[in-house]
């Protein structure tokens, strides 16, 4: 898994030190804003879009950081770091598996 | 690019997810089919790879924000079936356990970043590369064209998801009840960003991945390593 990737690993492991660069960016993508910012982005919140928008509510690391630790910049920081590295061990532990089903 | 719940209607979301379900069983045979045990490993790199771009979030001028997403490096490196499953596994847990894209969506989001972006990337990439070689300065630029095309492919087909909702789901006093502009605004706005700033940086993303994997890896770019032709890399997916 890692032996022959030495450099791949490393590169990803840089970007995701790099990640925080990502909250630099503040402002809401296109088309998703959250029902906290539709009135002020876009003057309503359509009746149907209101009832399904909460449909999952069990995102342990909402917005990729740890809840309630959003005060300062260094704990979103912080929060987002821990969101990749979570992000990166379940994708990563999700392909074996899945290859490993391709493969049976 | 993640659509979140509540923009598209259930009766738009859950015949895309429906249709996304047979699509990543066919990639998952693919999987089983094309990539090589040992190089199980840069896949999963590499779908990692995605869901770490997707967070770099790119400031656009009037206060919105996009990202590039990765999907045509790992389609060029692996095919595009393992690119639309890596990115889909990607997109899934982004969605499951960060809130980012919608649950109900995970179908609409799996087909317009994942697959629309995979194959597109893919096979610009291939017409452009044409005959030569991976490592050719003709291959970096096919690879940066691959990314903005494939990126913009996706945005596109996400603003007519979108704005398709705002003429087919009204409220009796005309009120939208999903997305809410119509299709020319949410064309104008989702291209503009994607054309004028994402596409780029993906394209860009692709084209330094490239260089990166003929630097350190030469041989899962060229055809010949191995007598026979049929190495792994690009031109062993198809």
């Amino acid at each position: 898994m890692f032996r022959n990737y030495k450099a791949l690993w490393l590169a990803l492991g840089t970007l995701i030190i790099l990640s925080p660069l990502g909250l630099l960016a503040t402002g809401t993508a296109f088309g998703e804003w959250g029902l906290d910012e539709l009135v002020e982005e876009v003057g309503f919140i359509p009746a149907g879009l209101e009832k399904l928008a909460e449909f999952w509510q069990h995102s342990l690391l909402p917005d990729y950081g740890i809840p309630g630790m959003d005060a300062t910049f260094s704990q979103a920081a912080f929060g987002y770091i821990f969101s990749a590295m979570v992000g990166v061990i379940l994708v990563s532990a999700a392909i074996l598996i899945l290859s490993k089903i391709a493969k049976d | 690019m993640h659509i979140p719940d509540g923009y598209l209607a259930p009766q738009t979301a859950i015949p895309l997810l429906v249709a996304a379900v047979p699509l990543l069983a066919v990639g998952v045979k693919k999987v089983g089919e094309t990539v090589k045990k040992r190089e199980v490993p840069v896949l999963a790199v590499g779908a990692a790879f995605s869901f770490v771009i997707m967070m770099f979030n790119l400031p656009i001028p009037g206060g919105s924000s996009a990202h590039a997403v990765g999907a045509v490096l790992l389609a060029i490196l692996m095919g595009p079936w393992a690119a639309f499953v890596g990115v889909s596994v990607a997109l899934i847990i982004q969605a499951l356990v960060f809130g980012d894209g919608g649950v109900m969506a995970i179908g609409a989001n799996c087909i317009n970043i994942a697959l629309v972006m995979s194959f597109v990337g893919y096979y610009v990439y291939r017409m452009i590369r044409g005959n030569a070689d991976s490592t050719s300065g003709r291959a970096v630029v096919a690879a940066f064209l691959a990314g903005y095309v494939a990126l913009n492919a996706a945005a596109f087909i996400t603003a007519l998801e979108f704005g398709s909702q705002y003429h087919l789901f009204q409220a009796a006093d005309g009120t939208p009840l999903y997305f809410m502009y119509p299709l020319k605004v949410a064309i104008a706005a989702m291209m503009s960003e994607h054309l004028l700033l994402a596409g780029p940086v993906e394209g860009i993303v692709t084209s330094l991945g490239m260089l990166f994997v003929s630097r350190n890896y030469p041989e899962m770019l060229s055809r010949n390593m191995i007598a026979g032709g049929k190495n792994w890399g690009v031109d062993s997916h198809v």
